[in-house]
């Protein structure tokens, strides 16, 4: 096996140093009768040159080559080059949590780094080293401001992004956290009315998404208002961080969860991504995750270890703010480094990029379909409702080697026909032009034959 | 240094600040292509909503990013390097095949809602691995939705608290040996669930009397870690089991030492009926200085219905899907569907091993474990004398006569060009030196921690403050952890 570094001689010698007759020796401990006396039933050792072979076709299987006008929480960016170099350094990619700071200094560093990024972006004062993802994070955010309040119950916008409530479902579920949903009105936004009706002496917090899940920006003063005009604090999640570098970070919420996969963590069906807390100083000792803070050593020289560990479960135990321990530190890097390529100005031209291609899509779009919510703010998502189910027209746009916006009806039926539509920096004019041509194509089929249904649709997204 | 060591030499490092400190107004390292639609007017668009300015978000060159992280990366100590002998997290090589196959185009660029016609390839992966998984541990089913070891006890647990409540009783408490890593009770706690506390007998193992004593119809499961903290593995496994399940309660196995059992041994076979793994451990996905991991959680036939949602499923035309329709599921952990980066480098793992290169693997990594314990063993007190697997616990019990704790013992290992073992893990033993070599090791490397080790110990009697001021090699010497904590400086801020 080529990745282990002994021969058949070394094995005998060391056997014989430790004084056992054969390896057999070394599994006594196991009681005989659950010894596995047979070959696992997998398939057998593979040269370098047939594993690579192996992804390489289920790459081809997997929507290579395709054009995608996917968001939704996972966004297809530029990642520039030197990201992929400097993580594949060994130093970075295979060290341990840096327990060890004497040793670890390149990524505690980094991480200070991070979180210092991370702060400016946001506008609040404290970051961790990274969570799971943004869901967990926003589940995480919620059980932090349960714990500084003493309060219990959540309510969360239903313009957040579906399964980070799904998630928060689950983690609250068993610890007594009851929620309960505030929905969005006419323009997209979290319907302030039934936002106040909601609330109650018991929440402790408000959870919404800014921009929201159809890339609406939420008017988060406000919303912070009501929240601590009640006692209650405001989470909000920020699951397309591009955004930050345009649009006005939530600076009224008392912790931000977001998810970071923007910058320069590739889509990799779904994960692994990055999620990050934000909050504010005076919360910190409530906050989950690695912190890393700057010190001195005896000679007085900066440098930076892993702090405020009596928060964390190798310390507490079950006392622990959370259990989470393995977080998402390479990842991390990778977003540490996208940032620093694109900094205080790229940043910004980046995102008014983002902008001003969802600008042309959505007017394009809006003169064949009708996109929802267009007198708000957004950011680069927008909801296009069609005469023609989604499905069918995706079914079409897929002959042409594209993926069309994500069909709502999984998520939002009260919106009928419609599909979260997304524009990066990457989505050229002539895709949105092919796009907008073919959505108009069956929109066109279905007016002036909405009878005849021969086209075979298939389920063909989910 | 008093005794030369073989292992590693002095070399000059670079300096470098923080980027903040290197930035300059002007400076780029971005270059977007012109604009193919129309300018926009943010503040018509955005309105109060617009951004005016970033901050202190820096402003660098290329080439100053990229020395400025590989500086940075000369300062870490890493598997690449030589060996991380940290006990319980398994630091064994990172192959880079597996790094390849996460970056061919079509895997990492996916997105996890395309269209399931055309994430046949994604599909086929988690497939696969799900299967070859659940085929090492001798499991039923099983999900890779978790994010890392603790993820999947959190799933692990809120399946077995649904299984419970499926049949009328959540019940009230999991039990948890003392030798358990602090993530199983703080687990217990966010799923609500109380933790009591089980004692080791005097062979490192679950004291099968106090288990006995402690079991009733109040407990949901017991934790257990086996091989446990100790590198021992719990020969009376199945009286355990047997205990659990004749009050109905459920066995859960913390997998973070599977690398023990792979290929020899099926927890499947022994009565576990929830197993999590660290794809981050056993199949070498790489740490990357703390992350991502990846927690696939196996269970039981009994506790399938509720598996986290979704799940994938061959459906009638014999594609691959995702079946979202399991309404006893726990429900979602996580959006999308896991690390699935991560699932593709275990699977190449999988692949470029074998069955024969998988159970060559496990023994080798305990023939290392072992000889280490053979070379050190008289020089280093060994608390528990029961046969070693994975992983070696020694004390500083001889050591701290001198006034030399482990923690010591660690910092000076750094100056002899290793990195540290675990200290102070597991709790139930005092002043613990935990050393998990993996298989990674060669007898020459595992040769030179020994004269390393036995040289220190040496040196704790003929000086021990060399020893107490280690490391003496390093840019920084000990940090001032007290101060970090009691004043945190958690960010830079401009002067």
């Amino acid at each position: 096996m080529r990745y282990l570094p002994k021969s058949p001689a070394d094995r005998e010698a060391m056997l014989k140093a430790i004084g056992l007759r054969s390896v057999d020796e070394l599994f006594a401990p196991i009681p005989a009768e659950y010894r596995l006396t047979r070959d696992l039933k997998i398939p057998r050792q593979m040269a370098e040159s047939e594993i690579v072979d192996f992804f390489r076709q289920r790459s081809r299987e997997n929507g290579e080559g395709y054009t995608s006008f996917l968001g939704a929480g996972a966004y297809f960016h530029y990642r520039p080059v030197i990201i992929d170099s400097l993580i594949s350094r060994g130093e970075f990619l295979t060290a341990y949590t840096p327990y060890q700071a004497e040793i670890s200094q390149g990524t505690l560093q980094s991480i200070f780094e991070f979180q210092t990024m991370i702060c400016e972006l946001t506008g609040m004062e404290v970051a961790n080293a990274s969570m799971y993802d943004g869901s967990t994070a926003a589940a995480e955010g919620v059980m932090m401001a349960v714990r500084l309040t003493g309060r219990r119950s959540v309510v969360v916008a239903r313009s957040l992004h579906p399964e980070y409530r799904e998630v928060l479902a689950t983690y609250a579920t068993h610890q007594g956290m009851p929620l309960s949903v505030a929905g969005f009105g006419g323009d997209g936004r979290l319907n302030l009315k039934e936002l106040e009706r909601s609330i109650t002496p018991e929440t402790a917090c408000v959870l919404v998404q800014s921009p929201n899940f159809f890339g609406t920006i939420e008017d988060v003063a406000e919303i912070a208002e009501i929240a601590h005009k009640h006692g209650a604090m405001l989470v909000v999640s920020i699951a397309e961080v591009v955004s930050l570098g345009i649009v006005e970070p939530p600076r009224e919420a008392d912790i931000i969860a977001m998810e970071a996969q923007s910058f320069g963590v590739p889509l990799g069906f779904g994960g692994p991504y990055c999620g990050v807390i934000a909050t504010r100083e005076k919360y910190v000792r409530q906050m989950p995750g690695r912190l890393v803070g700057q010190t001195v050593d005896k000679q007085g020289r900066r440098g930076f270890v892993l702090t405020l560990a009596t928060r964390e479960q190798h310390i507490r135990r079950e006392k622990a703010t959370s259990n989470i321990c393995t977080n998402q530190a390479l990842v991390a890097l990778m977003v540490n480094i996208f940032m620093t390529v694109y900094g205080k100005v790229g940043l910004k031209e980046l995102a008014k990029q983002n902008l001003a291609k969802t600008a042309y899509a959505a007017s394009q779009f809006a003169k064949h379909g009708k996109v929802l919510f267009s007198g708000t703010p957004r950011f680069n998502e927008f909801v296009v409702q069609t005469s023609e189910d989604p499905y069918a027209i995706n079914s079409r746009l897929l002959g042409h080697k594209m993926v069309g916006g994500l069909p709502l009806k999984r998520f939002y039926p009260e919106l009928g026909n419609a599909a979260l539509w997304c524009c990066t920096e990457l989505t050229t004019r002539s895709a949105i032009d092919t796009a907008v041509g073919l959505v108009a194509e069956s929109e066109r089929s279905v007016r002036t034959s909405s009878s005849s249904k021969e086209e075979d649709v298939e389920e063909v997204a989910r | 240094m008093k005794h030369e060591t073989r292992k590693a030499s002095l070399q000059v490092n670079q300096n470098e600040g923080l980027i903040f400190e290197k930035s300059s107004a002007g400076k780029a390292a971005w270059k977007l292509p012109p604009l193919d639609v129309p300018e926009v007017d943010t503040a018509a668009l955005l309105g109060t909503s617009e951004r005016k300015d970033l901050g202190n978000m820096p402003e660098v060159s290329e080439i100053e990013i990229i020395r400025h992280f590989t500086r940075m990366s000369t300062w870490n100590y890493a598997i690449d390097l030589g060996m991380y002998p940290l006990g319980s997290c398994t630091m064994k090589y990172n192959p880079r095949v597996n790094e390849a196959a996460a970056r061919v185009e079509g895997i990492a660029n996916g997105h996890p809602y395309q269209p399931e016609k055309i994430s046949q390839g994604a599909l086929h992966i988690i497939k696969t691995l799900s299967e070859q998984l659940i085929e090492i541990t001798g499991m039923d089913a099983i999900t890779l939705q978790p994010a890392a070891g603790a993820h999947g006890e959190m799933t692990g647990l809120l399946m077995v608290r649904a299984y419970h409540q499926s049949k009328g009783n959540a019940r009230k408490k999991i039990l948890i040996p003392d030798s358990a890593h602090g993530t199983n009770p703080a687990t217990a706690a966010m799923v609500n669930y109380a933790v009591e506390n089980l004692k080791s007998d005097s062979r490192g193992m679950v004291d099968i009397a106090a288990l006995a004593a402690q079991m009733n119809e109040d407990v949901a499961a017991l934790m257990l870690t086996n091989p446990n903290t100790l590198g021992v593995f719990e020969q009376d496994i199945h009286k355990i089991a047997d205990i659990l399940h004749a009050k109905g309660g459920l066995l859960y196995m913390d997998g973070a030492n599977m690398n023990a059992l792979v290929g020899k041994a099926r927890p499947g076979d022994f009565g576990v009926d929830v197993m999590h793994l660290n794809l981050h451990k056993t199949f070498s996905t790489p740490h990357g200085g703390g992350g991502p991991g990846s927690g696939p959680v196996a269970i039981k036939k009994a506790l399938e219905p509720f598996l986290p949602t979704p799940v994938v499923v061959t459906k009638s035309d014999g594609t691959l899907g995702f079946d979202y329709n399991r309404p006893l599921s726990v429900g979602r952990v996580r959006a999308f569907y896991g690390n699935f980066g991560m699932f593709v480098r275990a699977l190449a793992y999988i692949q470029a091993n074998g069955p024969d290169g998988l159970r060559q693997t496990t023994e080798d990594a305990v023939l290392n474990a072992n000889y280490i314990r053979k070379g050190l063993e008289g020089t280093y007190d060994l608390p528990y004398s029961t046969p070693t697997m994975h992983e070696v616990v020694f004390s500083d019990k001889l050591q701290l006569k001198k006034g030399v704790r482990t923690m010591d013992i660690a910092k000076r290992l750094i100056d002899y060009g290793f990195h540290p073992y675990t200290t102070a893990f597991p709790l139930i033993v005092p002043g613990a030196l935990m050393i998990e070599p993996t298989e990674s090791e060669s007898v020459e490397e595992m040769d030179l921690f020994i004269e390393a080790m036995k040289s220190i110990a040496e040196e704790v009697e003929e000086d021990p403050q060399t020893v107490l001021d280690a490391p003496h090699s390093t840019r920084v010497s000990r940090l001032d952890e007290t101060t970090a904590a009691r004043k945190p400086v958690l960010r830079w801020k401009p002067a």
